[in-house]
């Protein structure tokens, strides 16, 4: 039989007669019509619904989790925030807590978290596409699809983007948006939060209009050339100059530079015998520069605050002159600066620049050295600095801070991929993409102004996360929504003593009012808390109160009389309207309250695990020293302290004891009879 | 007539050329894996063992592992490829070992909770693979939480390290607090226990009162997600006690 023969064959077969092309067509028609519901009934979700309740058959809930779940497509709806999820579909366990064992998706309750799933859904912080059927098309991350599905390393960027108020649960949130401030990264790019408020640098860049006064043009270069070889903290980012351009950028800083002192009152630079040099390590830490400043240790190791600038080259870098000026009063040159008014003498100032000159580094500078430089020289560097946006950052005389110098990030995380060009060899997805702009922006052409920052790794975690926030849903969402941002406390204390806090800059460690650093204890109760005689001395001779601490009040050299203005000041101004400091009198703290509150201190609360009171037995040091807070501390403060010490100064590391009245009172007897000076040698350590 | 063919024979060649081209300008290039110069016996963790970081998360420091020939010494120049489960990655993911014979990497954890083990592995002489596991934790986000408490208010009795920034008051304490990693001591105690002992102090369960009670200074979710983190980090690992059902 031909291949001809065959086709007649099945044609007369089929087709032969009326009847049998009926019945072929009946039949071809009763199958096109099963394939709509026989895809309907392979669908993925259908295969997810009916593994869900093998899983549940069996467990001793089975009949309450049977009750709660629903068959078929899930949608939650909600038009407000624009959410049209079926996520629920498949993910059928996302709210029975009972199942917590089940860790296979996509069975896995959510974790709790503090808002319902039915009030906002899910892709308002997973991404992904919410009304789609299949699990392909719902978390595609392909480059076809706009919003895939946003990895769990990001997630938190969901919360900000109606979260401003810094929520305890978004740790990397905070600290990307911490980093997008400190790092200057806001000074160039304009970066607006949901709520429609510019961002603004957190980060104190120095004035360079008078750096001639502070440091030599080698020094210059060499920090162009690489900010983090002169200290590794250093967050100036590296802006990959050639060698001329940094030789001409130096030349035009010096040569813009001018005085800070109009008349010429600039004092020698006081001269100390050699003998004495090590008097200067010794101010050095008595005066806890530590508290603030870090220099690296002989292992490398950098020991030290981070409020003020590493030191551990500073030697190479400043000029004698300007730091014995800066020591004698650093306000005089930056009137903002967070460094204190020490008010050292001149042989301190003498002692001080020995030991800072003596932290220095041969090598950082090395052979650098730059002729005077040629008119076209200072007229290059001024282009490089304008076309760098130097003053983006820093004060130049004769240069205009320039405006939108950077794209604005304001809607990044939502930016579509297919506006976007990608580096080689990065993944093509939106975070990848943020995160290698960060760590490495010249791998997007050599021509991009963008300089190279040094961060670690979870630093480029959480800015990714930050920029992941700001997206264009964001600042659609309902406003009600929104949790704004806690508003700066502009509190400024008043008069003289005003005057003395700003001077010796207390903001840059303690909070008042709203206002201030969290280096030292908040101050805002401070007058109803202490003795006015405890607070005199102190302010005169700080002495360790947390022998655990690694940052100390330093002693700022003041004369009795700004002591006492100080100290009248808090005593008067810093009470709290709770209650009154003096409602526990002296006849309250009798010697059988006093023999009660010691075993109360000792066995049924266990203070001596955190405090020390007799220095030859106790040893916990969490808390203060207390062998004589009879002399520093009021009655009335231990009582409610001993009752609620957060509500006194929340933050506090002392746990809330909500301690019945006759407890609170003997153990405020037994602290109060604590008035022994330590002895020689004690605890304090 | 002109056979039809060779009207198609231009475009057959276009396509030709630019799926070449496409080919050639792929954007995923590979990187080409570097030839070793020598060969180890043995891998061995350096540093970065037990970290714990949220999901999908780097962790904070790198992981450093050393290769080392068959005397115990240090090979500088042996190949080392880390490999983990779905969802883990490296920065770099292979690389031969410095002059110090040690090889770091940059880990991303995957976006579930849970243990991570991951792989380092170098080629022998023999060209049989010599590998070493190393465990890592993610910790999902009720975990994170309570990692944020512990830090505020348990770590500086539980931990008995002191770092430049906290003194560790662990030895001034008598009986020494439990590390929150020790499983063999914590995992048999109870959920309910646990949040008796944070919540009341340690005399709820007749233990010291140098134990505090939190109950008035922490929410009960705020405990809750402390016990779960206790529970992440648990060494051995925590498995919860209960009712097995069949077929599951």
């Amino acid at each position: 039989m031909t291949g001809k023969q065959i086709v007649t064959a099945v044609r007369q077969f089929l087709f032969g007669d009326s009847a049998r092309a009926f019945g072929t067509l009946s039949v071809t028609l009763f199958l096109l019509l099963t394939i709509v519901p026989a895809k309907d009934y392979f669908r993925e979700w259908r295969g997810y619904q009916s593994q869900y309740l093998k899983l549940i058959r069996g467990r001793g809930d089975a009949a309450t989790l049977n009750r709660r779940f629903q068959g078929g497509l899930q949608q939650i709806w909600l038009p407000e925030i624009g959410v049209v999820d079926r996520c629920t579909t498949c993910h059928t366990a996302l709210r029975e807590t009972s199942l917590a064992d089940l860790k296979a998706q996509p069975f896995r309750p959510h974790p709790p978290i503090p808002h319902k799933l039915t009030e906002f859904g899910c892709v308002l912080c997973h991404r992904g596409q919410g009304a789609a059927t299949t699990v392909e098309e719902a978390h595609s991350s392909t480059k076809s699809w706009e919003e895939p599905i946003l990895p769990a390393g990001y997630l938190e960027s969901g919360c900000g983007q109606c979260h401003l108020d810094r929520p305890r649960g978004t740790p990397k949130l905070n600290q990307g948006r911490d980093t997008l401030a400190q790092y200057g990264c806001v000074r160039c790019h304009t970066v607006k939060t949901p709520d429609g408020v510019t961002m603004t640098g957190t980060d104190d860049p120095p004035s360079l209009e008078h750096i001639a006064e502070k440091t030599s043009r080698e020094w210059i270069g060499a920090w162009l050339k690489n900010p983090q070889a002169y200290a590794a903290t250093a967050t100036m980012p590296n802006f990959q100059l050639q060698d001329e351009e940094i030789r001409d950028v130096s030349a035009f800083l010096i040569s813009q530079s001018t005085p800070y002192l109009s008349s010429p009152s600039r004092q020698a630079v006081p001269a100390i015998k050699p003998e004495d040099a090590g008097d200067g390590v010794t101010l050095y830490g008595e005066s806890f520069c530590t508290s603030c400043h870090a220099t690296q240790n002989a292992a490398g190791i950098l020991v030290g605050g981070n409020v003020g600038p590493e030191l551990t080259r500073v030697g190479s870098k400043v000029k004698p002159e300007w730091l014995a000026d800066w020591l004698r009063d650093p306000k005089t040159y930056d009137r903002d600066t967070k460094m204190p008014h020490y008010r050292f003498d001149a042989r301190q100032i003498g002692l001080l620049i020995g030991f800072l000159g003596s932290k220095s580094d041969s090598d950082f500078v090395g052979n650098l050295h730059y002729d005077a430089p040629t008119p076209q020289q200072i007229e290059h560097g001024k282009a490089v600095v304008i076309e760098r946006g130097c003053a983006a950052c820093h004060e130049i005389n004769g240069i205009k801070k320039p405006d939108n110098f950077a794209p604005e990030l304001t809607a990044v995380g939502s930016r579509p991929l297919a506006k976007i060009l990608f580096a080689p060899g990065v993944e093509h997805t939106l975070p990848d993409y943020i995160a290698s702009k960060i760590r490495n922006p010249r791998s997007f052409g050599n021509a991009l102004k963008m300089p190279q920052y040094t961060l670690a790794p979870p630093q480029v975690d959480a800015l990714v996360t930050a920029l992941l926030a700001q997206t264009e849903r964001a600042e659609r969402l309902p406003s009600f929504l929104r949790v704004a941002a806690r508003k700066p406390s502009d509190y400024r204390p008043a008069g003289k003593a005003g005057q003395l806090i700003d001077d010796m800059s207390c903001f840059s460690c303690h909070a008042i009012n709203g206002r201030g650093g969290d280096m030292a204890s908040d101050l805002t109760w401070e007058g109803t808390s202490v003795q006015r005689a405890w607070l005199v001395n102190f302010l005169k001779n700080p002495s360790t109160l947390r022998p655990a601490l690694i940052r100390r009040m330093p002693r700022f050299n003041m004369t009795d009389a700004e002591a006492n203005t100080l100290a009248d000041y808090i005593m008067t101004v810093y009470q709290t309207p709770e209650f009154d400091r003096d409602e526990i009198g002296e006849s309250r703290l009798g010697a059988a309250e006093i023999e009660r509150g010691r075993g109360l201190f000792y066995s049924k609360y266990a203070c001596q695990s955190c405090h020390i009171v007799d220095p030859a037995k106790d040893k916990g040091y969490i808390g203060p020293t207390l062998t004589q807070v009879g002399t520093r501390l009021n009655a009335a403060w231990i009582f409610h302290w001993l009752k609620n010490a957060q509500s006194l100064r929340p933050g506090s590391l002392e746990p809330v004891w909500n301690m019945n009245d006759t407890d609170a009172q003997a153990i405020a007897a037994f602290l109060m009879a604590q008035r022994n000076a330590p002895r020689a040698g004690g605890a304090q350590k | 007539m002109k056979p039809t063919w060779m009207a198609s024979v231009p475009i057959v060649l276009a396509s030709f050329i630019l799926l070449v081209a496409d080919s050639a300008c792929d954007r995923h290039a590979t990187v080409p894996e570097e030839k070793p110069k020598a060969f180890g016996s043995a891998v061995v963790s350096i540093s970065g063992e037990k970290q714990a970081a949220g999901v999908g998360s780097q962790l904070d420091q790198p992981v450093v592992v050393q290769v080392n020939d068959a005397k115990g010494a240090a090979a500088a120049g042996a190949l080392v490829r880390f490999t983990g489960v779905r969802g883990v990655s490296f920065r770099p993911d292979r690389g031969l070992t410095g002059s110090d014979g040690q090889f770091t990497t940059i880990v991303t954890l995957g976006g579930m909770p849970g243990h991570y083990q991951i792989i380092a592995a170098t080629l022998t002489a023999a060209g049989k693979p010599a590998e070493i596991r190393i465990d890592e934790i993610a910790l999902g986000y009720q975990e994170m939480l309570g990692a944020q408490v512990s830090d505020i208010h348990c770590v500086r009795c539980h931990d008995s390290e002191s770092t430049a920034e906290r003194v560790s008051n662990h030895d001034n304490l008598d009986p020494p607090p439990h590390a929150f990693t020790d499983g063999s001591i914590l995992n048999p105690m109870t959920n309910a226990s646990l949040l008796a002992m944070i919540g009341h102090g340690g005399p709820a369960l007749n233990k010291s009162a140098e134990m505090p009670p939190y109950g008035n200074t922490l929410t009960k979710a705020e405990i809750e997600a402390l016990i779960a983190y206790l529970r992440a980090v648990a060494d051995p690992p925590y498995h919860p006690e209960g009712v097995f059902y069949a077929g599951n």
